[in-house]
């Protein structure tokens, strides 16, 4: 009995003393997207700084569910989309305000983290800084679909059958740019903005019967795309370019109506624990060695100034193939989404996966 | 020595209590009170019933309800009329080492995940699949041939995914039988059919009214399934639920959908019990 007791409280003082020198080397619970933080890159940061990365990989819808779930607890840095930060953090406040004077703004592009900066501002605080960006448009097998220019298109009756494309808001967003219509303008007018999605409602249920199915996830596109099932889907530009790789005449282009650009960003959930390891993570991360090394295994371009030197030739090469200087000027970046708005879009999406 | 038996009842009671208490009850309630929320401004809330309402309001989740329900009513019934001669045969024919080997038969698929599983049915059944180009080579078909995503195929995986659920008891009360009843029912003149009707399926119902409330509850609740092989046809009320909660972002709704399904799937398997003239206190005993 006295030598349990005993082996019990010797327990107790090594579990107190192992928590004591955990405090000053961190475990930073990572809420990211697959390819953004690369076991690579976690092992070298760990031995740099001595904190512990735990990496959860996740998207944006469910990014925000979980963090209200806890009312933002759990995890210490999250990368939500830069669209999705101002609403969910006025309706549930899940984040809390990134304090600037500990991120190193030269690691940056300007121009990027001013925007981001700009639409993360909620009650005069910023509470997003940006990390990767890319955009979404068409994947098209060029040998048997190279008509596909356009959201819109994949709706002609050559492809009919053979054409593929997520359920979700940037179909809306591609398909209303595409038809003409502006849905970003129309953002503060709840209004204007039903309006433009009941068009966007028609002409999805008319397309519908040319649809192959929805895609649900990136690896379920791919598959598609390979066995040559789909000739023509909505897809991000890395999808494509991974394509581009394997076959040649598939390959991303941005649609005649813009690309709609995205930002991923990082931001702090309200109660994080290891604000310390966040700053140092994101300063890590910034830098332009190591924000090549996430291009390389995410596909996508970052906000890290000067990392564009580091990247690899052929990703350079599919980039400036997709997007000639116009086809980026073109770009439509998503701006903040009005908290209420997914309810209309919800509706949409709703009927037309019920619509015959 | 009393109060001691009672404190050996209460701490055997515990764990499961706290089970039932902290995730079941908690959880319920919880979800309860979120559902009878409406959102009238950024993060303002009033108490109201608006969200059950919309469910009735709205066509759209009405149908997607009633399509559910009678997709799973049709697996069950599927599955209990593959399940019933496998389990008959497992529990009365084989005998011996066959009959456990065929048993484990059933077992195995279930060593591997749910989605294992499905993206097994996947390969098979798309268009470029094993069994697409099966039917090219031996001449039955001249193209390509799509067998995925469509409403067929949901049935299929269902009524696979299930099928388990609904051997195991089946097996459990058909083994009770004796093989003597039989024998004098047919001594007493019965055909095959007489038989069945009057000895083995009386004798099986507690079995069958198990399996299929378990297979019932299992197809209204699956939300892998149908998803991934119903493509854009599938509408399964699961996946509303889901949607409301992740991609909307509207958990009121989300929560009401929650205890309506737990609320009707009750009502129709009541419904079925009265229906077929069976009681829940007659299968469990």
């Amino acid at each position: 009995m006295k030598n349990q007791s005993f082996k019990l409280s010797a327990t107790i003082a090594v579990a107190a003393t192992l928590g004591a020198g955990a405090a000053s080397a961190d475990t930073l619970r990572l809420l990211t997207w697959g390819g953004y933080a690369p076991e690579e890159i976690v092992a070298k940061f760990e031995a740099e700084t001595g904190h512990t990365v735990e990496v959860t990989k996740s998207n944006n819808e469910e990014m925000i569910a979980k963090l209200r779930a806890t009312g933002g607890g759990g995890f210490d840095l999250a990368q939500p989309s830069q669209d999705r930060i101002a609403g969910p953090q006025e309706e549930f406040g899940i984040y809390k305000p990134i304090d600037l004077s500990k991120i190193d703004a030269s690691l940056f592009i300007p121009s990027m983290l001013d925007a981001t900066k700009g639409n993360t501002t909620v009650g005069g605080d910023v509470y997003g800084v940006p990390h990767v960006w890319g955009t979404s448009g068409l994947v098209v097998d060029t040998a048997k679909a190279s008509m596909v220019q356009d959201y819109t298109d994949l709706c002609a009756s050559d492809v009919a059958g053979k054409v593929s494309y997520r359920l979700k808001r940037p179909t809306l967003i591609g398909f209303a740019y595409s038809m003409g219509l502006d849905p970003f303008a129309a953002y503060g007018d709840a209004a204007a903005y039903e309006d433009i999605m009941k068009q966007v409602e028609a002409k999805l249920i008319e397309c519908k019967a040319g649809v192959k199915t929805y895609w649900g996830g990136g690896d379920e596109l791919m598959g598609l795309m390979r066995s040559g099932e789909v000739v023509a889907s909505m897809a991000w530009d890395t999808g494509g370019w991974k394509l581009n790789a394997d076959n040649a005449d598939i390959t991303f282009v941005a649609p005649a109506s813009g690309a709609l650009g995205w930002v991923d960003t990082f931001v702090l959930p309200a109660k994080g624990k290891a604000d310390d390891a966040a700053y140092a993570w994101i300063n890590f991360v910034m830098q332009p060695e190591v924000a090549a090394m996430i291009t390389a295994a995410a596909g996508n371009f970052t906000a890290s100034k000067g990392a564009d030197a580091f990247a690899a030739d052929d990703l350079k090469a599919r980039y400036q193939a997709s997007f000639p200087a116009e086809a980026i000027d073109n770009i439509k970046w998503y701006p903040p989404v009005p908290a209420g708005l997914e309810a209309i879009e919800g509706g949409v999406l709703d009927r037309v996966k019920a619509a015959k | 020595m009393h109060r001691e038996a009672k404190l050996g009842l209460v701490l055997l009671l515990t764990p499961l209590l706290l089970w039932l208490v902290l995730l079941i009850f908690i959880p319920h309630i919880d979800l309860f009170l979120v559902s009878m929320r409406e959102r009238v401004g950024v993060g303002q809330y009033d108490l109201s019933f608006a969200n059950y309402l919309t469910f009735f309001q709205e066509p759209l989740y009405l149908v997607t309800f009633l399509r559910t329900a009678v997709m799973s009513i049709f697996a069950t019934i599927l599955t209990l009329l593959i399940g019933f001669p496998v389990a008959y045969y497992i529990a009365k024919m084989a005998k011996g080492r066959t009959q456990s080997a065929l048993f484990l038969l059933c077992l195995v698929p279930f060593w591997v995940s749910e989605l294992v599983r499905t993206f097994g049915w996947m390969i098979l059944l798309r268009e470029t699949g094993i069994i697409s180009n099966l039917l090219q080579s031996v001449g039955l078909a001249s193209g390509p041939v799509e067998m995925l995503y469509n409403d067929a195929a949901i049935m299929v995986g269902l009524v696979y995914t299930s099928m388990l659920f609904m051997v195991v008891p089946l097996v459990t009360t058909l083994e009770s039988l004796p093989d003597e009843v039989v024998e004098a029912g047919y001594d007493l003149g019965g055909n095959g059919l007489s038989v069945l009707r009057e000895i083995i399926i009386p004798h099986a119902m507690p079995g069958i009214v198990s399996g299929s409330i378990v297979v019932f509850m299992l197809c209204l609740g699956n939300y892998l399934t149908p998803t991934m092989l119903g493509g854009k046809e599938s509408l399964w009320f699961t996946e509303l639920i889901y949607s409301q909660f992740i991609v909307r972002f509207n958990w009121e709704l989300g929560a009401a959908f929650g205890f309506l399904l737990l609320i009707l799937s009750s009502v129709i398997v009541w419904g079925m019990l009265r229906l077929t003239g069976q009681s829940l206190e007659k299968t469990m005993g």
